[in-house]
């Protein structure tokens, strides 16, 4: 707040009522479970115990897993990024027929279960993979899989301020001389630069977290800490253990976040944000028309190959190719038993996926507000706070909510914490989406509506929200999206059979024997994917006006 | 109060309709001392809640008769795997979210008794359970069913070659390459089958399971995170997609390659090495704590009954702990409970999983 006006006052008591709606949810449904469950763990007898402390701190094995897990998510963030840069580029500055399918498609990665890709990954470059090479059990069979799951993080959020650049600035540099990679680095790359940060954070969270990709592909030698404490947890028994490491997460990624959240303040320009009609075109060069197919290719290489070999898998059965698996999803045991339900599970994901989207988006975008407009270090813990749950291990998060929500009313066996785990996930997708978009809106366009007279919420009905609309839409698809594809906490929380999600049924084919089985995994997997390209294409056509406004 | 009068008349009407055959419609419950604390008892709950692994499949028809015969509805909470489902009846001990818990096996029983999680409850239905199933002298957790974790073999893959006899011919040049385990310290059957190497090859032996280990080692075995990679994903036989003819499966997983089949097969395409099993069985129990406690002692006996028991092997790919129930053809003609399955006494395993897995490690992974 850089002047003293009454306005300006008044700002101050709208966003302490804003930062109220994301500090209740956060206190109830992440900082009370969470601090239950290390604290049970830790003090087995009503008294705190350092026993395991001191143990995890000597021990190097669990340091070497902690460092594996800090490097292998730097890396995973810097790939990911090289690799989905220039599809950010092509997705924001071109026109080409299928965009906007494409771009739903290439979320679909992002929600897969992590042991369908992982098989669908070996199949590839795994021994006799179809590719020729043998990463099994490599760094680099991990890294490939992270940027296969989080090229849409990246396409989604830098495409998204990408596409609202105003071509001109780049232009007039190349204009005045400029060269065009000059231009680029000079002009267009400090632009980005929230956005960059906001998608490689998430990138990074989401690989220090990594569990099912690092379980699969990276084989008995290699494991983060999301999986040293799922290890700790499930067979060692060893809760103690595990609350130690997952402090150590947390407090990896507290350190990460703060420092994020300090650059990015810093890195904030505001600009004239474009309407993307606007910016885009059609290409027109050969060299543009050559970029154009070089990232559609490599989209094509990277995020459809494995979808191929489950599609594939799908339709493939014994008699040759067919429907049979889709059609057989429902079919009982011989005793009448169902594994799943496949309209129930269709029906039950997307009504969590409403529910979990809904949370998100108001505790989401009343945070994004907060952050947006205020400094400070306050500022930056409270956004460190609000990306922690996606820091978080599921094991830390489903056993918080089961000693700490007996009381006052029991939740612990309601299907309401399958829906609020997801909306934990999914807030820090909605700020981030959002953030970068409200920090580039002028300032000055908000402090002359408030001199005009406009009351707080005003300005923010008719200044901030019509430009924050279409990032609101991006942020909603993913939160819509991690729903669907939720599955660590989803499996913890102790949840009535009938609210089974799709995944859910996924793990449930992959768990039973039998050819018929595994070809009905599949199947499902291939619904998982349509049930999230098809949400998110509508979520996306839901758009205002947006940006044209000004 | 309607639902308890409903309950009885149904139990009523259940007694006289089934008359003489009780046990045949699943009605041990109709002849518990549980009955009638139900019936007298003034809790109104008509749910019985059971907290479970996610692997747990039952028939509707079945819990049907249930409800049926008692007027208690069954609600089933799946939380993960069974030692995650452990982990939470321990956090919520004395103040438990269900009733009773069903899949916590032998190797994690020991930690399950000293949580002081259970509480004692004799069936009526062990009378019909072998004596080497039931584990707990005092009655707090009830065998419901058991399997074995047995070497499983891709029969294509071994013509010229003679498939496994024994766990040791698995360290011969010939078997190099060839074998396919899931990691212990992140798998169920994975831990099994390291348990039925260290039953095999103990500590005072001159050969011990650490060298068994190391050879397997060096002949190339595989190792993954769970059962669904090595099975599916680098298993050749059966619904295998990958290369590797011997798996760490279960005895069942033959008569599931044809119960589970895309089309009708005349005989399993894999077949089992009878030698080196580890048994696993799993138990039930009620909950300390449990709101309805009357209605989990009904359960129980309704899970041991004949019409449950004949559920399991279809669904849950187990074998029925009650010696009377029938198994199904595909289970008697593709593989044979094995004669002498190996077994650890759960409280050793409890006092020396950590320091076995992390010796494990050690040898096979660094």
């Amino acid at each position: 707040m850089d002047d003293n006006s009454g306005a300006v006052r008044r700002f101050s008591w709208a966003i302490a009522a804003l930062a109220a709606i994301p500090l209740a949810f956060l206190a109830m449904f992440f900082i009370w479970p969470v601090a239950s469950i290390i604290f049970t763990s830790l003090s087995p007898g009503g008294r705190f115990d350092f026993t395991s402390l001191r143990e995890v701190l000597t021990n190097a094995d669990l340091l070497g897993v902690a460092w594996f897990t800090l490097w292998q998510a730097a890396a995973s963030t810097v790939l990911t990024l090289i690799v989905a840069l220039p599809g950010a580029y092509v997705f924001a500055r071109y026109d080409f027929p299928g965009k906007r399918f494409l771009r739903a498609a290439a979320t679909v990665p992002f929600v897969l279960p992590t042991v369908v890709v992982g098989t669908a990954f070996l199949a590839l470059v795994g021994s006799n993979g179809l590719l020729g090479v043998d990463l099994d059990g490599t760094i680099w069979a991990i890294l490939a899989a992270h940027v296969f799951f989080n090229y849409a993080v990246v396409l989604r959020t830098v495409g998204g301020l990408w596409s609202h650049l105003d071509p001109a600035l780049e232009e007039a540099a190349r204009s005045l001389g400029a060269s065009r990679w000059r231009a680029f680095t000079g002009v267009t790359l400090p632009l980005l630069r929230p956005a960059i940060a906001a998608a490689a954070s998430i990138v990074f969270l989401f690989t220090f977290t990594s569990f099912g990709v690092v379980l699969i592909l990276g084989g008995p030698g290699l494991a983060t800490l999301e999986v040293e404490i799922y290890r700790q947890a499930k067979q060692l028994l060893d809760l103690p253990t595990a609350a130690v490491l997952a402090i150590i997460q947390m407090i990896g990624v507290t350190a990460i976040l703060t420092a994020y959240s300090r650059y990015q303040e810093r890195s904030a320009v505001e600009q004239g944000l474009r309407p993307a009609a606007e910016v885009a075109t059609r290409p027109r060069t050969r060299g543009q028309r050559a970029l154009v197919a070089g990232v559609l290719a490599s989209m094509a290489l990277l995020l459809g190959g494995p979808i191929a070999v489950l599609v594939e898998r799908s339709l493939h059965g014994e008699a040759g190719y067919g429907f049979g698996f889709y059609r057989d999803l429902g079919e009982g045991t011989r005793t009448g038993a169902q594994i799943a339900d496949p309209i129930k599970a269709i029906s039950n994901s997307a009504s969590f996926a409403v529910v979990a989207t809904g949370i998100a988006l108001l505790v989401g975008l009343c945070a994004a507000a907060v952050i947006a407009r205020r400094r400070g270090r306050l500022s930056r813990w409270f956004d460190a706070l609000l990306m922690l749950p996606l820091g978080t291990s599921a094991v830390t998060i489903g056993f918080g909510f089961l000693v700490a929500l007996d009381a006052p009313i029991d939740l612990r066996a309601s299907w309401i914490l399958i829906p609020l785990a997801h909306a934990l996930v999914a807030v820090p997708f909605v700020v981030r989406s959002v953030v970068p978009v409200m920090r580039s809106v002028r300032q000055r366009l908000r402090e002359a509506a408030a001199v005009l007279g406009a009351p707080p919420h005003r300005v923010w009905r008719e200044i901030d929200l019509p430009i924050v609309a279409r990032a609101t839409a991006v942020g909603a698809g993913f939160a819509f999206a991690v729903s669907l594809g939720e599955f660590g906490a989803t499996s913890l929380v102790a949840r009535p059979q009938t609210s089974q999600t799709l995944p859910l049924a996924i793990y449930r084919f992959l768990g039973q024997p039998g050819a018929f089985n595994f070809g009905r995994a599949m199947a499902m997997s291939v619904i998982l994917m349509i049930v999230t390209a098809i949400s998110i294409f509508l979520i996306e056509r839901f758009r205002t006006p947006g940006l044209g406004t000004f | 109060m309607r639902a308890r009068i409903a309950a009885l008349s149904v139990l009523v009407f259940a007694a006289t309709a089934c008359g003489d055959d009780a046990t045949a419609t699943g009605g041990a419950p109709t002849t518990s001392a549980g009955v009638e604390e139900a019936t007298s008892s003034s809790t109104p709950a008509g749910v019985v809640r059971l907290l479970t692994h996610d692997s747990f499949l039952v028939s509707e028809a079945v819990l049907d008769e249930f409800t049926a015969a008692t007027g208690f509805e069954v609600e089933i909470l799946a939380a993960g795997d069974a030692g995650l489902v452990l982990n939470q009846a321990i956090l919520t001990a004395g103040n438990p979210f269900a009733d009773v818990i069903f899949g916590v096996d032998n190797t994690f029983l020991s930690r399950a008794l000293d949580n002081d999680v259970l509480v004692p409850y004799e069936s009526p239905g062990l009378a019909d359970v072998p004596a080497e199933l039931q584990l707990d002298p005092e009655f707090r957790a009830t065998p419901i069913d058991y399997g074995d974790v047995c070497l499983n073999y891709d029969k294509e893959a071994f013509d010229a070659l003679a498939p496994p006899g024994t766990l040791l011919d698995l360290v011969a040049p010939a078997y190099a390459g060839k074998l396919v385990v899931e990691n212990p310290a992140t798998s169920s059957p994975g831990l099994a089958f390291l348990l039925a190497t260290i039953a095999t090859f103990p500590e005072d032996a001159d050969y011990t399971w650490r060298d068994y280990w190391a050879d397997l080692r060096n002949n190339d075995v595989l190792v993954t995170d769970g059962w669904e990679t090595a099975y599916y994903g680098a298993f050749s036989g059966g619904s295998g997609t990958g290369d590797r003819p011997i798996v760490v499966s279960y005895a069942s997983s033959p008569p599931a390659e044809i119960i589970n089949a895309e089309e009708p097969l005349e005989e399993a395409p894999t077949a089992v090495v009878s030698e080196g099993c580890f048994r696993q069985i799993e138990f039930a129990g009620i909950l300390r704590g449990a709101a309805n406690p009357e209605g989990a002692a009904l359960l129980i006996d309704f899970m041991l009954s004949e019409r449950f028991q004949e559920d399991i092997p279809l669904n849950m790919y187990m074998y029925p702990a009650n010696a009377k129930a029938d198994l199904p053809a595909e289970f008697l003609e593709n593989t044979s409970v094995p004669r002498s399955p190996l077994t650890i006494d759960p409280a050793t395993i409890d006092a020396n999983r950590e320091a076995w897995l992390d010796e494990w490690t050690t040898i096979v992974v660094r």
